[in-house]
């Protein structure tokens, strides 16, 4: 990665941070308005999960790391702690790959 | 002290929050970001799930841009929380302006846990500096470390998804969460053959107009 796409990152990523407080003062947002924004995360971390699982390249692939997100949805589900959650995906993918 | 209640809690988030740097800097190593840069993400951009989503592009072979547009819509989330934090955030220009690079998932959360507009105020601050101390030395310790560990022996390639559903898990208590993030894999699945690494995440975003159509 560049420094130049970097630097876009973070100046991106401030301007959406600060639009509020910067801009916005005491009015206040349509209540529609703000429940879509703070949906827009969502579909974007899904599609997330499933291409880091399942994608290699422009493969769609089935190999150690699915049964890791099988263990990382158990320990989600159990509401383990993040930490737990990603060392548990890992192990399991480290291990399959070992006896493989 | 009892006039600072949210000083236990900030403090351990940011105490997890630094464990969850770490993991991010061994990764961004990983996926060929220098440990300078890997430092540098952390203190300049500062939201984890947006440098998570960048350096999982980068690492996956997607191209700059690709990594940036994903990174940055899921940004799109700190502009919600920076307008509800709004009246919270009072003060100078200078001030806002500071603190605005603070408006990520956990100080908006503790802050809007309060009752009290002080104590809001105070939650945020408190929440927003005890990650970053940690959250930038955790990625400091991963990155230093990361150089030396093969990914995939170690199975930190599965790491990934593990942290982005941890990330997505709480957010789907939101109505018509869950059915927007099945559309959202969907159309990530569809995109993945026809659209070079990155792109497919990007698309995702697309489940959103469905979302403004339904509301």
């Amino acid at each position: 990665m560049s420094w130049t796409a970097l630097l876009l990152l973070a100046a991106g990523g401030y301007a959406l941070k600060a639009a509020g407080p910067l801009l916005l003062g005491d009015r206040e947002l349509p209540p529609h308005a703000e429940r879509l924004l703070a949906l827009a995360a969502v579909p974007l971390l899904a599609a997330l999960v499933v291409v880091q699982t399942f994608a290699v390249g422009q493969d769609l692939v089935l190999d150690a790391r699915a049964p890791a997100l099988a263990v990382a949805a158990v320990c989600v589900w159990r509401r383990a702690p993040f930490l737990v959650t990603v060392l548990a995906a890992a192990a399991t993918a480290a291990l399959l790959r070992w006896a493989a | 002290m009892s006039s600072r209640p949210y000083l236990p809690s900030a403090v351990g988030i940011g105490v997890a929050t630094g464990v969850y740097g770490g993991s991010f800097g061994v990764l961004a190593v990983g996926a060929g970001l220098s440990p300078a840069q890997a430092c540098a993400m952390s203190i300049l951009v500062f939201t984890g799930g947006s440098q998570f989503a960048a350096i999982g592009v980068i690492g996956a072979g997607g191209s700059a841009p690709a990594a940036v547009g994903s990174a940055l819509l899921l940004g799109v989330r700190n502009a919600a929380y920076g307008l509800s934090m709004a009246s919270v955030l009072r003060g100078s220009l200078f001030k806002r302006a500071l603190a605005s690079h603070l408006v990520i998932d956990e100080s908006t959360a503790m802050a809007r846990a309060q009752d009290d507009p002080d104590h809001a105020r105070g939650a945020f601050f408190a929440t927003g500096i005890a990650i970053f101390v940690l959250w930038n030395l955790g990625t400091f310790v991963g990155a230093m470390v990361g150089g030396e560990l093969d990914p995939e022996r170690y199975g930190l390639d599965a790491m990934f998804p593990a942290a982005f559903l941890a990330l997505l898990a709480p957010q789907l208590r939101q109505r018509s969460a869950p059915a927007l993030a099945l559309i959202g894999a969907l159309i990530a699945v569809a995109f993945v053959p026809w659209t070079p690494a990155g792109l497919p995440v990007v698309a995702a975003a697309l489940a959103l107009l469905i979302a403004v159509r339904s509301r």
